[in-house]
C-alpha cells in the first residue's frame, strides 16, 4: 500500500476490492477490481455504486487496461480508477488521459520522475477522458 | 507537403527531451534493459548484431531536399555514411550509438522529422502510394488524409501497449502501389455515385509466420469519422486480443478468430458508440491539411516529347517513368538496386545528389516507396536527359523498376538479431545471375522478395517469386515460394519444396524463370503464366 499515489481530493476508499463477478454478486461492496481479461461493460449497469476501480496491468505489456478505464470514464464513471501491478512510469501519462487517477505500482515510483512524466506533453492531437482540448481544436479557436 | 506548426513541432520536441531523459535513466542504471526495451522501440531504436539500429519515420514516403541533406548528414556523423530505405518508406541507419541517439533525434527535430513509433507494439508510420499527388489515375491526394491520421494516431493514450504493432497503408486508385492488403488496417479512397469521398476500410492482413490479406470491412466511412472508426477497430482489438502469445496477437489473428462478421459486427457497435464522444476532427482541420498539399505550380504549355535519340536513355525512361497527372510532366523512379549493392541502401553522397536534383527538377520533392527505392514526383520531361545524365554519373541510373533485379530484402543475418540467415548475398547473387539488361526486359515484371526470418520483413509472401531464409540444423537454407503479390491482384505466394543452400536457391530461382520462359504465353508476366499453369510444371522443372 506503501507505494499509492492518488491524484484526487476525496478521501481513499477504505475496503478492500473484490472482484468483477464477485461485486456483480452482491450489492454492499463499492470498490471493484478489473483484471485484464475482464469486461468492465458488465459493470456499467451498476457503477452508481462504485468508488473504486482498481484497473490492474499484469505486465507492462498488457494495454487492455487502458480501455477499460476509457470505457468507465465514457460511461460518466466520476469515481477513483486506480492502475496497480505493473505501472510503469513511462505510462502513467497516457494512463492519466485515460482516466487513470491513482497509481499503486508494484514498484515504488519516484514522485519526481513521475511529476516530469506527466508535465512532458504540453499538448495533445486527442480528446480522450481527461477533457484536454486537442491540437486540432486549438487550431481552429484560434482562427 | 506538409509543414508543422508551432504545435507540431512542440510535440516532437518534446518526444526528444523525453527520450533524452528515459536514455539517461538507462545509462545511470534506474531502468533495466528489459524497462528500457519498449521505450527505445516505441522510439525506433533496435538493439541489432553488432550495434543499435535506429529507424526514421518518413510519412507515408514524401519528403524533401532539405531533409534528404540532413539524412545525409546524420548518416556522415552518427552512422559509417550510409542508410538504408525499408519496405515501409522509411530509412534506417544501422551503426547507432546509444549515448549518440538523443542528439540523432533532436537534428532530426530541426527538419520536422520524428522516430515516434517507428518500431514496437504501436500505431507505425502511415504508409501510401509513393505517387500520390502526382499519379495520372488518382481519385485524389492520399496524403492530407495520410497526414491527419499520423497526427491522430501519435500517441493514442488508450493504444500506448497494443498487443502488436499496428501497420496502416492508404491509396487512391485502382493501380494498389502500397502492398494494402498486407496491412493491419488499410483504406482506399473512394467516390460514391454522388461524388462525395469515402473510405473503403480494410483489416486484418499481415505478412510474419501467418500470412493472411485483409478483409473488407467497411465500403464507405465517412472520411471525418476515419478516426473514430479507427479507434473502434483498435478498442475491438486492444480488447480482444490474445496476450499470451506474440505470435498470435495481431490483429489478423483476432479477425480470423472471431471470423469477419463477428469483428465486423464489434467494430460498428464501438464506431456507433464513439461517433458519440466527439473524438473527430472537423473538416476545417481537414482543410488546413489539405492546403499545404496543394500541388507545386506545374508549368503550363510544355511539350509531351521526350527526346529518345539516346537508346540507353530511352530504356531508362521505358523502365523509370511513370504517368503523370499533369501535361509535360513524369513521375520519375531512382533505382536503389544496381547490380551487385544491397537493396535500398544509399550513401550520404548519393543522398546529397538526390537532394539536389529534387530542388533541380522536382520543385524540391522526394518521395520512398515500399518496394525500396526513390521516386523524384514532378519532373518536366524535358528535364529527363538531363536527370538520368546525372543519376547514371553517381551510380543511381539503373533501368529495373519491377524487374528481376529490383529486389526488395530485409536486412537479414548480416544485421539483424532476429533472423536465421543472410538476404543481402543471396539478392546480390541473384542480381549478378540476371545482370544482362536485355534478358532483364525479356523477362519482364518479376518481383523477386527476400526475407531473413519468418518475421517477413522483406515480404516474401508477397513476391512473385519469394525467398525466405531458414536455420536448418546450423546451417543457413532458403525456401522458394512462387505466386505471391502485394498489388490490387494481392495473394500469398506458396513454398514450392525443399529449401537449397546459397548456391542452390540461384539455380533453382533461375530454374523457375527459365520455365516460365518456355510456357509463357505472350505478354504474359511470370505471375500471369503462374496462376495460369499452376506450381506443378514449376516444382518439376526445379527438382527435375
Amino acid at each position: 500500500m506503501g507505494n499509492l499515489i492518488r491524484l484526487r481530493d476525496d478521501a481513499a476508499a477504505d475496503e478492500p476490492a473484490v472482484s468483477l463477478d464477485s461485486f456483480l454478486d452482491q450489492s454492499n461492496a463499492s470498490a471493484v477490481r478489473i483484471e485484464a481479461g475482464d469486461d468492465v461493460r458488465q459493470l456499467l449497469p451498476v457503477l452508481d455504486r462504485v468508488r473504486l476501480v482498481e484497473v490492474d496491468f499484469p505486465k507492462f505489456r498488457d494495454g487492455r487496461g487502458f480501455s477499460t478505464a476509457s470505457i468507465l470514464r465514457e460511461a460518466g464513471y466520476k469515481g477513483e480508477i486506480r492502475a496497480t501491478g505493473d505501472v510503469l512510469v513511462d505510462l502513467v501519462a497516457f494512463m492519466r488521459r485515460c482516466g487513470f487517477d491513482a497509481f499503486e505500482p508494484d514498484v515504488a515510483i519516484d514522485p519526481a520522475v513521475m511529476e516530469s512524466s506527466l508535465a512532458r506533453y504540453a499538448e495533445v492531437y486527442q480528446s480522450a477522458a481527461d477533457g484536454r482540448l486537442p491540437i486540432w481544436a486549438k487550431r481552429h479557436a484560434q482562427a | 507537403m506538409y509543414k508543422y506548426d508551432n504545435y507540431d513541432q512542440a510535440m516532437v520536441d518534446a518526444r526528444v527531451e523525453e527520450f533524452r531523459d528515459q536514455t539517461r535513466r538507462r545509462i545511470e542504471g534506474h531502468l533495466t534493459d528489459d524497462q528500457f526495451k519498449p521505450l527505445r522501440l516505441k522510439n525506433g531504436l533496435y538493439l541489432q548484431l553488432h550495434a543499435y539500429m535506429l529507424r526514421v519515420a518518413i510519412p507515408y514516403g514524401t519528403f524533401n531536399s532539405v531533409q534528404m541533406r540532413k539524412l545525409a548528414d546524420i548518416a556522415r556523423r552518427y552512422d559509417r555514411g550510409y542508410g538504408h530505405f525499408t519496405t515501409r518508406q522509411n530509412i534506417q541507419y544501422n551503426w547507432i550509438k546509444l549515448e549518440e541517439a538523443p542528439d540523432l533525434l533532436a537534428e532530426l527535430a530541426t527538419v520536422e522529422m520524428h522516430a515516434i513509433q517507428t518500431s514496437g507494439e504501436s500505431i507505425r508510420n502511415v504508409s501510401a502510394d509513393q505517387y500520390a499527388g502526382a499519379a495520372a489515375d488518382e481519385i485524389c491526394d492520399s496524403r492530407p488524409w495520410a497526414e491527419v491520421i499520423r497526427q491522430m494516431t501519435t500517441f493514442m493514450p488508450e493504444f500506448s501497449y497494443l498487443p502488436r504493432k499496428f501497420k496502416i497503408a492508404l491509396i487512391a486508385s485502382q493501380e494498389d502501389r502500397a502492398a494494402l492488403r498486407w496491412h493491419d488496417f488499410a483504406i482506399r479512397i473512394v467516390k460514391n455515385e454522388a461524388g462525395e469521398t469515402g473510405f473503403e476500410c480494410y483489416a486484418g492482413g499481415g505478412m510474419g509466420r501467418t500470412p493472411i490479406l485483409a478483409v473488407k470491412v467497411a465500403d464507405f466511412v465517412p472520411p471525418t469519422q476515419i478516426l473514430s472508426y479507427l479507434e473502434a477497430v483498435l478498442r475491438v482489438w486492444n480488447r480482444n486480443a490474445r496476450r499470451d502469445n506474440i505470435h498470435k496477437q495481431r490483429m489478423k489473428i483476432l479477425v480470423h478468430e472471431l471470423g469477419e462478421a463477428e469483428f465486423i459486427r464489434q467494430v460498428e457497435a464501438e464506431f456507433a458508440h464513439i461517433l458519440t464522444l466527439d473524438h473527430d476532427f472537423p473538416q476545417a482541420e481537414f482543410d488546413r491539411v489539405a492546403a499545404y498539399f496543394a500541388p507545386p505550380a506545374w508549368e503550363t504549355g510544355l511539350s509531351d516529347e521526350i527526346d529518345r535519340s539516346d537508346p540507353d536513355f530511352a530504356l531508362w525512361v521505358d523502365s523509370q517513368v511513370v504517368a503523370h497527372k499533369a501535361p509535360g510532366y513524369a513521375i520519375a523512379n531512382i533505382s536503389l538496386k544496381p547490380v551487385g549493392g544491397i537493396p535500398g541502401d544509399i550513401s550520404a553522397e548519393q543522398m546529397d545528389l538526390v537532394a539536389d536534383l529534387a530542388d533541380k527538377y522536382s520543385f524540391g520533392e522526394i518521395r520512398a516507396t515500399h518496394a525500396q527505392n526513390l521516386v523524384l514526383p514532378h519532373v518536366r520531361k524535358s528535364d529527363l536527359p538531363a536527370l538520368w545524365a546525372e543519376l547514371n554519373a553517381a551510380g543511381l541510373g539503373e533501368a529495373n523498376l519491377d524487374l528481376v533485379t529490383d529486389i526488395i530484402a530485409c536486412p537479414g543475418l548480416d544485421y539483424c538479431s532476429l533472423a536465421n540467415a543472410r538476404s543481402i548475398p543471396v539478392a546480390q547473387k541473384i542480381a549478378e545471375r540476371f545482370a544482362d539488361p536485355a534478358r532483364q526486359r525479356d523477362l519482364g515484371e518479376l518481383k523477386i522478395k527476400i526475407s531473413g526470418c519468418i518475421n517477413a520483413c522483406g515480404h516474401h509472401h508477397a513476391g512473385h517469386i519469394g525467398i525466405l531464409g531458414v536455420d536448418r540444423k546450423g546451417t543457413e537454407n532458403y525456401q522458394l515460394l512462387l505466386g505471391g503479390s502485394g498489388a490490387e491482384d494481392a495473394s500469398h505466394a506458396k513454398i514450392v519444396g525443399p529449401g537449397f543452400d546459397e548456391a542452390g536457391i540461384v539455380d533453382a530461382l533461375e530454374r523457375a524463370v527459365e520455365h516460365y520462359r518456355t510456357v509463357r504465353e505472350p505478354g504474359e508476366r511470370f505471375l500471369d503464366t503462374y496462376r495460369r499453369v499452376g506450381m506443378d510444371g514449376f516444382k518439376e522443372a526445379i527438382y527435375g
